[in-house]
Order: structure tokens, then C-alpha cells, then sequence
């Protein structure tokens, strides 16, 4: 593995290599001295074209408990007319002895030009509508330590799966590692040919659930005729107490973060023991000192 | 000035035909003495009619560093073309005579084909008032064409004016068929591959929309109208049913919606970004088959260069437009065969006649205006983009091997390309 740019490149036997190293990472955590000598010596640059504190904070510690240098090189405000160009930056980047770049860009595909330009690896933080691997990685593992296993999991994703790399990226994955998963939302939020098993009705597929993953929907989708309004959206889309109740026992319920409580979840829902909100953000550190130490470190 | 050389072409097959020698003099196709001309070996070689594109941009005026009047003439030339209609979207905009008489004479002064400007439909090509039409139709550039190209005329009242007010002049409206509602922030066809890659989708039902509402537009006031670059099985359609009513349409596909699915999109590397986009596998087999029943009329180029920087970049901060102009033959050649008589109809004949230029399109036969291209198909080369005549190198072929080369072009009996080299 050179660079982790789409969750869908990724077999199944490497991406549960990566669930079962993460395991590692985490018992890691439990100890007093939480750092690993693994990537010494290695220059880990954070390149980030949108605010996102918690996800670059997230490759930061991770970075940082393998013992790597870390930049963080905000572009944001650099505008494409104004700033440098992807290309210049990515040859600054080279030429800096950058090892790994992490990338989070409003342009889908952006770190697959960048992959094309610098010679260390590449790790998409997130790309426009496209993917974003580490936390379809991060939701695998933690579906995993919840349930025990991948294989078989009814997964309902819920909301803005049009403009969701968390879900695509989820969809990706969870095929790849033998889930099953609904798509779940109205019909000008599912994208075309996706490929997977789409229901318009939420309450129809609580019953029968293990997962449900409920995505962050941005209010600016209402003015664009998506959905009439965020109360009819949250009525009919959105997670509250008696939805909670119809799913079985054992279910869960995720969310990526940001929420919009009481938009697309409820915070009876998102506080309750069902929710592995808070879990995942702990698993994400893991899962991204996995995903470093197999990029950088695996093989030396 | 040395007095206009005389050129024998010996053992050319015109279209097809069984070998014989053309006589080239005074700039036509001529026949009787041969003694003192400059012979041209075209054992194996094949005349065509030189090829006319009605779909051309140029870049000058304003984006001099990714094209040229004279650099897109001479990528022109060694296409096998004789006369290109050079879109209207430069900077400043092609909407007044200055600007078309600015583009006519460059071509003039290049003399490497005939450059017919094309004229905005409307000022700035912001879509909101008629440019004067008139007045580009009565300049030194006898603009017949007239388009928003870029840009949908999309307000159909203002399509439905401009359809009409034409007719005084003989002209034509050529639409680029795009609802910019349904298109809003599109990066590429809308289906599973965009649904994959996360980029928005720019539906064919907004290309088809607008053709089917053109059509009736046309229909309704007597017009004749033009479509530019088809991209959709479902546009064909469209247009079929509208010519077996007997409206005046005509259409036109490009080479790369003929050779290239939205799959090229898969690299995210913007030399696959075009507008209208790269189409599945089942529009491009539809437009094959509708090239070749004639329901499209023509092959055009929408060759557009574009500088490095325009397409170094992120998907979605590139600019949509591909090279077009020095493969487009070899492109129609393998998706046509060798059926030159079609070639000819569909890449020379008909847009001669759409864009009214009377010396062009014309069979390299005695009499005729001697503007020709002459074809080696049995030659195989592999493109590369930095041997491109374009200032720019955004080919989408580069490293394919495509059949055909063109060896010789000749513009009013003087060549502009010999042994497949530019003369000037």
C-alpha cells in the first residue's frame, strides 16, 4: 500500500491488515507512555483545504504517537485564482522531504492529482463529494469492537448520501468486507447507480437493522430544492426517541460528526447508549496510526 | 510574387476510386498539360475534399499563450482541413464586426486555411439581448453562423428571436444544447462513474431538453437551426424524429464523443473534461450509429485548447475542452472504415454547405476548387502531444494509436502541408 486514496481500492485482507493493526494502536492507548519509536525520523505534512479540527487533530495525534514529524500547512484561504496551485504546493511538499501528505480538499480527486506529483504517500482526509477512507475505516472498526464482526451487518445509511464521502466511502468498504447496506433518504439525496439496496423509508428498515449510520444533512441543501424543510426533513429522515426504540436490542447508532442535533438526530438519540458518537472519535486516532505505520513504517 | 506553381498529383485515389493523376494550376483541379509541375508521389494516398470544421476555437483575441489564429490554422492544415469556423467565445467576445473582421483578416494573414468567424448570438455571450447579427453578416467576415457556443441560448424567447431574425441574411443559429439549470456546478455525465467519483453530474436530459424545445422553435418559425456537439443517444432521437418532420436541423458529433466513454474520468486527470461531457458506452454507440444514418450530419472538432495551468489542476478547477483538429480524421476513419465517400460527406460536403462557404467541399475532380487533402491509410501512428502544431497539448489521445495520416493539404492549389509537414 503506497497511498490510501479511496476506500473502494482497498482488498479485503488489507483493510481488515488495518482493523487488526488499529487493535494494536488501541491497546496502546491504555498505557502511560502512549507513544511508538515506529516512524521516527519521518515528516508527516497535514495539508488541509478546509476547516476540519477535528479530523486534521485526529492525524495529528496519531502522527505524533508514532513518534513522526508533523506540519500542518493550512491552505485554506489560498483561493485557486489568488493562491498556488495544487501542483506548486505538491512539489514545495517534495521538496521539504515530506513522507506523507494528508489531503483534505473541497475538489474530489484532488489527492489523486496530487499522488501524480510528490513522491511520498498520500492519505485522503477527505475529498469533496468523493471519499474519505480513514473514517469508513474508523466506523468498520467500530462497528466491529461493538458487534464483533463485519460480516453479515445490516448497515442503514441515512440522510445526504448524495454529497457524502463518509458514505461513500462506507458503502465502499462495507461491501468489500461483506456487510450489507441500505441506502436510506429521500430520492434528490441518493445518488444515481450507487449500487446498492436504496429505501426511501426510514421507519421500514429499523426493525431490521444492526447500524445505523446517520449522516450529517447541511441546511444550505434545503434552498436548493432537495427537501422543502428542515422540519419535514427531520420528520421524516431524522432519528428520534421512538425511531430509536423500534431497532433491535443489540443496534447502534453512528454519526460522523458534525451533528446537527435535532436536524438528521435527535440528542435523546445521540447521547443514548446506542450511540457510538464519542467512540469513534477515539477509534479515528487509532485507525490513522494504523493506517500511517502500514504507509510508512510497514516495511522498513 | 512567383507565378502559382502548377503540382501533379500522380496515382491518387480520389475518395476510393481507381488511381489517377491530378493536375493542380491556377487553384483548381485542372486538367491538360501536366509539363513543368512539381509532381506529388500519391502511390497509395487518397484525395479527399479538404475538410471543413464548423466547430473551431481559436483563443485569439485574449488567450494568445493557449492558441493562435495562425498556431489553430496550421493544427488545422495538418488535420487535412481547409476552412475552420472559429467559435465566437474569445476575449473580447465575437460580437461585434470589429471583432469577426479582427479574426477574418488574422486567418487571412496565415493563409494556412480559410478561417470563417463565427458571430456571438448574444452580446457578450451573456444571454440576455441580441448581438447585431446584421452587421457581423454584412462585415468583411460575411458571418452566416452565429453562437453562444460555451453558453446555452437558454431563454427561449430570445432563441426563438434569434431563429428568426437570421432568416434576412441566411443564417444560422448553432446551440449548444445545455439547460444551465439542470447543469448547475456539473463536472461530468451524470451516472455511476460520477456517482463513484463524487464529481456532479451534468445530466443528458439537459442536452435533450433544450434540442427537443429548439426544434419546435425552429419548427414553429421556419428556421433553420444548428446542434452543436450531440453527445446522447436520447438526442438522437430527438433529432430523428424532428428531420422526419421536416424541420431544418442539422447536427453535428465530436471525435471524442465518437471514440471516449465517461470512464477516461476514472484518472480525475482533467484532459478527459469536456462540455458536454464524455457519455457511457451506449450514447457513444448510438452516435456512431447515427453518424453513419446520417440523423447527425457531421463530424466538428470543438477543438479547444487550453494552457497547462488550466489543466494541471483539480478536476473541478479545470477547464472543460480537448484538442481536436489534428487527429479528428484518423478518429472519424476508425469509427467510419474506409468508406471515403462518407468521410468526405460528413467531414467535408455537409458543414461546407451549413457554413455556406461555396469553394469548400468540393470532390477533387476536374474544375473543381483545388482544396484537398491527400490520406495515407495505411499509416498507424501514435499520438503525441508534444508534436501537436496547437501552442497547447490537452489531446485526450495521447500514447493511442490511431490509422491514417494526412500527407498533403492544399488551399486554393497551394499546399499549406507537404510529406505531412506544415509549409509555413
Amino acid at each position: 500500500m503506497k497511498h490510501l486514496l479511496s476506500a473502494a481500492d482497498l482488498d479485503a485482507a488489507t483493510a481488515t491488515l488495518v482493523l487488526d493493526t488499529a487493535a494494536e494502536m488501541a491497546s496502546l492507548a491504555g498505557r502511560e507512555v502512549k507513544k511508538l519509536p515506529t516512524l521516527r525520523g519521518r515528516t508527516v505534512v497535514n495539508l488541509f483545504y478546509e476547516d476540519s479540527t477535528r479530523t486534521r487533530i485526529s492525524f495529528e495525534a496519531a502522527a505524533k504517537r508514532l513518534s513522526a514529524d508533523v506540519i500542518n500547512f493550512s491552505a485554506k484561504g489560498s483561493s485557486v485564482s489568488k493562491g498556488e496551485s495544487l501542483k506548486d504546493t505538491a512539489l514545495t511538499l517534495q521538496a521539504m522531504g515530506a513522507d506523507a501528505v494528508v489531503i483534505r480538499h473541497p475538489a474530489s480527486g484532488a489527492p489523486h492529482r496530487l499522488a501524480t506529483w510528490v513522491e511520498g504517500s498520500v492519505l485522503n482526509a477527505g475529498d469533496g463529494t468523493h471519499e474519505h477512507p480513514t473514517q469508513a475505516l474508523l466506523d468498520a472498526y467500530t462497528m466491529r469492537s461493538r458487534l464483533g464482526r463485519l460480516a453479515g451487518l445490516k448497515v442503514a445509511v441515512v440522510g445526504d448520501v448524495l454529497h457524502s464521502r463518509v458514505a461513500r466511502s462506507n458503502v465502499a468498504l462495507l461491501a468489500t468486507l461483506g456487510a450489507k447496506v441500505t441506502l436510506v433518504g429521500p430520492p434528490t439525496l441518493i445518488p444515481v447507480d450507487l449500487r446498492t439496496e436504496v429505501c426511501y423509508d426510514l421507519d421500514s428498515v429499523l426493525s431490521d437493522t444492526d447500524v445505523v449510520m446517520m449522516l450529517r444533512v447541511q441546511r444550505e441543501r434545503m434552498n436548493d430544492s432537495y427537501f422543502p424543510s428542515e422540519r419535514e426533513y427531520a420528520r421524516r429522515y431524522g432519528l428520534d426517541g421512538p425511531r430509536m426504540r423500534k431497532l433491535p436490542e443489540h443496534a447502534i447508532v453512528m454519526h460522523p460528526g458534525p451533528m446537527n442535533r435535532g436536524m438528521e438526530i435527535a440528542p435523546e438519540v445521540a447521547d443514548s447508549a446506542r450511540s457510538t458518537i464519542v467512540e469513534q472519535v477515539a477509534n479515528g486516532v487509532s485507525v490513522r496510526m494504523a493506517v500511517l505505520y502500514l504507509l510508512l513504517g510497514g516495511k522498513s | 510574387m512567383n507565378a502559382p506553381h502548377k503540382y501533379l498529383i500522380k496515382g491518387v485515389s480520389v475518395l476510393g476510386r481507381p488511381k489517377t493523376d491530378l493536375l493542380i494550376q491556377d487553384g483548381v483541379v485542372a486538367e491538360g498539360d501536366a509539363k513543368g509541375a512539381e509532381v506529388v508521389d500519391a502511390d497509395g494516398l487518397v484525395a479527399l475534399p479538404g475538410l471543413v470544421d464548423l466547430h473551431t476555437h481559436l483563443r485569439e483575441p485574449g488567450r494568445e499563450d493557449a492558441e493562435t489564429v495562425e498556431s489553430g490554422s496550421r493544427a488545422a492544415a495538418l488535420g487535412g482541413y481547409t476552412a475552420v469556423c472559429a467559435m465566437a467565445n474569445t476575449s473580447p467576445v465575437a460580437d461585434t464586426a470589429g471583432v469577426v473582421e479582427q479574426v477574418y483578416r488574422l486567418g487571412r494573414e496565415a493563409g494556412l486555411v480559410d478561417v470563417q468567424p463565427i458571430g456571438a448570438v448574444t452580446v457578450g455571450l451573456a444571454g440576455e439581448r441580441l448581438a447585431e447579427l446584421g452587421a457581423m453578416a454584412t462585415s468583411a467576415a460575411a458571418v452566416r453562423i452565429f453562437s453562444d457556443d460555451g453558453h446555452c441560448v437558454s431563454d427561449p424567447k430570445l432563441m426563438r428571436r434569434a431563429l428568426e431574425y437570421v432568416k434576412a441574411f441566411g443564417g444560422v443559429i448553432a446551440q449548444h444544447a445545455e439547460e444551465p439549470r439542470l447543469t448547475e456546478g456539473a463536472q461530468m455525465h451524470e451516472g455511476e462513474v460520477a456517482t463513484r467519483l463524487g464529481l456532479t453530474g451534468w445530466p443528458a436530459v439537459a442536452e435533450e431538453a433544450i434540442i427537443a424545445r429548439d426544434v419546435l422553435l425552429a419548427e414553429h418559425v421556419g428556421s433553420r437551426l444548428h446542434v452543436c456537439h450531440v453527445s446522447t443517444a436520447g438526442s438522437v432521437e430527438v433529432l430523428r424524429h424532428a428531420k422526419a418532420r421536416g424541420v431544418r436541423v442539422t447536427a453535428e458529433v465530436t471525435p471524442h464523443h465518437l471514440l471516449l466513454t465517461d470512464e477516461r474520468a476514472t484518472s480525475y486527470d482533467p484532459v478527459f473534461k469536456v462540455n458536454p461531457p464524455l457519455r457511457p458506452a451506449s450514447d457513444v454507440e448510438a452516435l456512431r450509429k447515427a453518424l453513419k444514418d446520417g440523423v447527425i450530419d457531421i463530424v466538428a472538432t470543438d477543438h479547444a485548447p487550453h494552457a497547462v495551468e488550466d489543466k494541471e489542476c483539480e478536476w473541478a478547477y479545470a477547464r472543460p475542452g480537448m484538442l481536436g483538429l489534428e487527429t479528428a480524421l484518423s478518429i472519424t476513419l476508425s469509427v467510419l472504415g474506409e468508406d471515403w465517400d462518407l468521410i468526405a460527406e460528413r467531414m467535408s460536403r455537409a458543414p461546407a454547405r451549413i457554413a455556406g462557404l461555396d469553394g469548400h467541399g468540393h470532390d477533387p475532380v476536374p474544375g473543381a476548387p483545388a482544396n484537398l487533402t491527400l490520406v495515407d491509410p495505411a499509416a498507424r501512428r501514435v499520438v503525441d502531444p508534444a508534436e501537436s502544431a496547437s501552442r497547447s497539448r490537452n489531446t485526450p489521445y495521447a500514447g493511442m494509436t490511431l490509422p491514417g495520416r494526412v500527407v498533403a493539404t492544399f488551399l486554393r492549389g497551394t499546399p499549406t502541408v507537404l510529406d505531412g509537414k506544415a509549409v509555413k
